[in-house]
C-alpha cells in the first residue's frame, strides 16, 4: 500500500518482499536440515540444480551450506556442465561427491544400451542408489518440479523410498499446511524436492531476477547438430550415436532442459542471454519435457522410472 | 506474481478433470506437445472431443480407471495471477487427500453434476472446505448443456447449498454459484451464450478478482524457530541466528518479543535475509532473527509479540480427521507434530464422530475409521505453544504420526 511505502520512506526502513516460492523452498531446506542426519544436494549442474544451492545459500546464510553435493555422472554430460559444476563446488567451499556411472559399467553390474538410441539415462539410477548407500544419506534434496510431468505432478515435497529406491506412489504421506514428516526408517530414506511448485518460467525469472550464472549450454550458440524423429540432437560429442545418413548441419541452437547429451534435444534459439532466454520461456508453445528423449519412451516413463528409484 | 491455490473437489464424474482441462485449454496453457498427446490418446479411445481429463491423471491406475487417486498440482498462470490447483479425489475412500490438497488453499471449487444436484459427496465437499475454513467457495454447477441450461435446476442446487450454508458453524465464507459445462466450455473462461439468465462472472474471471492473502496473514505474529544458524567463522564469530518463516502480522528491529515457552524478554536486534539486513519481515517471510540479549533459543521455540502469546498446554481439545487404515482409538499413542515442534501424544478421550452430511454426531464411538472425522482429547508429553485453528490456521494445526509406520495418520484442527 501507498502508505507504508510512504512511512518505509520516512522512516528510512527496508522490508523484505515477500517471495511464497521463494519463502517456501527456504523452509524446506532449513527443516531438511533440522530433522535429517545426513542430507545431500543432488547437483546435475543443471539449472534447477543451480537455483537449488542459491536457495540452500539463501536458508542458511551466513553459516555454509551444511550439506555436500552430489553429482551422478553419467560420463556423457556435456564439458561446460563439469567445468561450472566443478568451479560452482568450489566457490561455495561445499564438498562436491561425484560417482561415476562408468565405474558399474566397467565392474558389469549395469549393462549399457545400444543402438540408436542408446542411453545412459536410466543406468544412473544404480549408481545412485549405490551412493546413497556408501554414504548412507537419509534424504536427498532434487530439484524436480510437479509442472514438469504428470506423475511428478503427484510428487510429495518429502517423499520416502525403500531400501530400493522405489517410490510407492499410491501410499504417500499426506502433507497438510507446511507441516513436513521426515520421519523414517533405519535403511529408508527421503528424496526433498524444495521447489516442486515452480513453474519452468518460476526457475529461469528467478534466475534472471538473481542474476545466477548458468552453463553457457543454457544460451544460444552454434552448434554441430542434426535431426531425428523431429529433434535436434548435439552431434559434437561421440557419445551420441548417429546413422550415416543423418547429416549433421551447424545450427543455432540452446538447450532447454540438460540431462546428459544421449537423452536430450537441442532447441532452435537466438535467445543469446537471459533476458531473452525468459521471454522465449514465456512465449513457448512447447513444454520443457517435449525436449526430453529419455520422457518419449512411453506414456508412463516417468513414474516407471520413479518407482525403480530415479531421482 | 501474485499466487492463489485453489483446491478443487468433486464426486466420481462430476468432470473436474474436464474443468480443470478445458481452463488450461481456454487459457493458452496447455502446449502443443501436451495438446498432441492428449488429441492423440482421445482418437485411441474412440472419443469424438477432447479428453481433457488426460491432462491431468498422471498414474498409470488412475488413466486406466478413468479416475483421480491422488491429489495433482496443476500450475497455469494469467497476466494478473499464478495459480495453483490441488486436483483432489472425490471418491470417498480419499477424503485424507481432499483435506490435504485443501490445506493451504486460499479458495476453493466444488462440483456439482447438475443432473445429479446436490448428492452425497458435496455434503462431505462442503463439509470440509468449512472444517478447513475456506474463505472463498465456488460452487461449480456442472454440465449446464446436458439439463438444457435451465436456469430452474441452477436455482434449486443453489437453494440446497445454501440451506447447508446456514447450518454451518463457519459464517465468514463467501460463496459464490456459477453454472457452467465444462466440456463446452461455457462460462470457464469465456461467457456464455446459452445462459443469458446468468448474470455472474465466469469462472476464471471470478477467480482472477480474489484476493490472494496468505491463510496466515490476518493472524497474531507467530515466529517458530527451525534451526538455529552458528557459521563459527571468524566473520561471524558470535553470529546466533534463530532461522524460520514469519506468520500473521510483521516483525521489525527494536520491537520487545518473548520467547516461549521460557517466557524470556528480549528485542529484536537484526533481521537477516541471505546477504541483507532489513528493518522490518512480513508474513510469509522465511529470515533470520538476532536477539539483543544472549538467551537460550532452540528448535521449537517461539518469538512472540509481547501480550500476544499463544496458549501453552499439555492438552488439547481438537478435531481429527483421519487418515490411516489403522483406526485411532483412545489410549493409543502416537507422535504429534505441531508446527516445526514434535512431541508425544496420548488418545485419552474419543468423544465423537462427526458425520460429514451435517446429520450430526454419534457420540462416545470405539474408534475413528479412515476418513472419519472426530472429536478427541490429546495428552502432550511436554507443553505445546497453540491457537484455535479458527483464529491461526497454521498455529492452530498439528499432524499425528504412527510410531510404528512412521506414516502421518491424522491431522488435527485445534478447539
Amino acid at each position: 500500500m501507498w502508505f507504508t511505502y510512504i512511512k518505509d520512506m520516512i522512516m528510512n526502513q527496508k522490508t523484505i518482499q515477500v517471495d511464497a516460492l521463494e519463502s517456501e523452498a527456504i523452509y524446506i531446506f532449513r527443516e531438511v536440515q533440522a530433522q535429517f542426519e545426513k542430507p545431500v544436494l543432488l547437483f546435475s549442474g543443471g539449472k534447477d540444480s543451480i537455483t537449488l544451492v542459491r536457495l540452500a545459500q539463501k536458508a542458511f546464510y551466513p553459516a555454509k551450506i551444511p550439506f555436500p553435493l552430489l553429482h551422478i555422472d553419467t560420463g556423457h554430460n556435456f564439458p561446460e556442465t563439469i567445468e561450472f559444476r566443478d568451479r560452482l563446488a568450489k566457490e561455495l567451499g561445499v564438498e562436491l561427491i561425484v560417482r561415476n556411472v562408468q565405474d558399474n559399467i566397467d565392474s558389469g553390474r549395469v549393462k549399457e544400451e545400444s543402438g540408436r538410441y542408446a542411453s545412459r539415462n536410466m543406468l544412473q539410477t544404480e549408481t545412485l542408489l549405490d551412493a546413497i548407500e556408501e554414504f548412507g544419506f537419509d534424504a536427498c534434496i532434487g530439484g524436480a518440479r510437479r509442472d514438469e510431468e504428470k506423475a511428478r505432478a503427484k510428487e510429495r515435497i518429502f517423499s520416502v523410498r525403500d531400501d530400493f529406491g522405489q517410490w510407492d506412489e499410491k501410499n504417500q504421506r499426506p502433507e497438510v499446511f507446511d507441516m513436513l514428516n521426515g520421519r523414517i526408517d533405519l535403511g529408508q530414506n527421503v528424496r526433498v524436492f524444495p521447489i516442486s511448485n515452480w513453474t519452468e518460467l518460476d526457475v529461469w525469472s528467478y534466475i534472471k531476477q538473481e542474476n545466477i550464472e548458468i552453463p553457457s549450454i543454457y544460451f544460444a550458440h552454434k552448434r554441430k547438430t542434426f535431426v531425428r524423429d523431429g529433434m535436434i540432437w548435439s552431434a559434437a560429442d561421440e557419445v551420441v550415436y548417429r546413422d550415416e545418413e543423418e547429416e549433421v548441419v551447424e545450427r543455432m541452437v540452446r538447450f532447454r532442459t540438460v540431462g546428459d547429451m544421449s537423452c536430450t534435444a537441442a532447441v532452435l534459439s537466438e535467445a543469446v542471454d537471459i533476458t531473452k532466454v525468459v521471454e522465449e520461456i514465456r512465449d513457448s508453445t512447447i513444454s520443457e519435457r517435449g525436449a526430453r528423449i529419455d520422457d518419449k519412451r512411453s506414456e508412463a516413463a516417468m513414474e516407471k522410472r520413479k518407482q525403480q528409484g530415479y531421482f | 506474481m501474485k499466487v492463489l491455490k485453489i483446491a478443487t473437489a468433486g464426486s466420481v464424474d462430476d468432470g473436474k478433470s474436464t474443468l480443470i482441462g478445458r481452463i488450461l485449454y481456454d487459457t493458452k496453457s496447455l502446449t502443443d506437445d501436451k495438446l498432441e498427446a492428449i488429441e492423440e490418446k482421445s482418437k485411441q479411445r474412440g472419443f469424438d472431443y477432447l479428453d481433457f481429463s488426460l491432462a491431468t491423471d498422471g498414474l498409470v491406475a488412475e488413466r486406466e480407471q478413468g479416475i483421480t487417486i491422488d491429489v495433482a498440482h496443476i500450475y497455469f498462470s494469467t497476466p494478473s495471477k499464478s495459480f495453483i490447483i490441488a486436483d483432489t479425489p472425490g471418491h470417498i475412500e480419499y477424503t485424507r487427500n481432499m483435506v490435504t490438497g485443501a490445506s493451504t488453499a486460499q479458495a476453493s471449487i466444488v462440483l456439482i453434476d447438475a443432473r445429479n444436484g446436490v448428492v452425497e459427496q458435496t455434503y462431505r465437499h462442503f463439509f470440509i472446505n468449512n472444517l478447513l475454513r475456506i474463505k472463498d467457495v465456488v460452487i461449480a454447477i456442472n454440465k449446464m448443456d446436458l439439463v438444457d441450461y435451465s436456469e430452474e435446476k441452477y436455482n434449486i442446487i443453489k437453494g440446497e447449498i445454501e440451506y447447508l450454508a446456514s447450518k454451518s458453524e463457519y459464517k465468514g465464507q463467501n460463496l459464490t454459484f456459477i453454472p457452467l459445462s465444462a466440456l463446452k466450455g461455457d462460462n470457464v473462461v469465456d461467457p456464455s451464450e446459452n445462459m443469458s439468465w446468468y448474470k455472474g462472472s465466469t469462472l476464471l474471471h471470478h477467480l482472477e478478482n480474489l484476493e490472494t492473502q496468505h491463510i496466515n496473514d490476518a493472524s497474531q505474529t507467530r515466529f517458530p524457530v527451525q534451526t538455529v544458524i552458528r557459521p563459527k567463522t571468524n566473520e561471524y564469530h558470535d553470529f546466533r541466528g534463530y532461522a524460520g518463516k514469519v506468520y500473521g502480522g510483521d516483525l521489525e528491529i527494536g520491537e520487545e518479543i518473548t520467547v516461549l515457552p521460557s517466557k524470556t524478554r528480549s528485542k529484536i536486534k537484526s533481521i537477516h535475509f541471505f546477504d541483507k539486513e532489513y528493518t522490518k519481515a512480513k508474513s510469509g517471510s522465511s529470515v533470520t532473527i538476532t536477539l539483543e540479549d544472549n538467551v537460550n533459543v532452540s528448535r521449537g521455540d517461539m518469538l512472540v509479540k509481547v501480550a500476544q502469546e499463544p496458549t501453552i498446554t499439555k492438552q488439547l481439545d481438537a478435531t481429527i480427521c483421519w487418515m490411516d487404515k489403522d483406526p485411532l482409538q483412545a489410549s493409543q499413542k502416537y507422535y504429534i507434530k505441531h508446527g516445526v515442534n514434535d512431541g508425544q501424544a496420548k488418545v485419552t478421550y474419543l468423544s465423537s464422530i462427526i458425520k460429514t452430511d451435517f446429520s450430526g454426531i454419534e457420540e462416545n464411538p470405539s474408534a475413528l475409521e479412515l476418513n472419519q472425522i472426530g472429536d478427541i482429547q490429546l495428552k502432550l508429553s511436554k507443553p505445546l505453544l497453540v491457537d484455535p485453528y479458527k483464529e491461526n490456521k497454521s498455529n492452530g494445526s498439528f499432524i499425528l504420526i504412527n510410531p510404528k509406520t512412521n506414516n502421518t495418520v491424522g491431522v488435527g484442527f485445534i478447539k
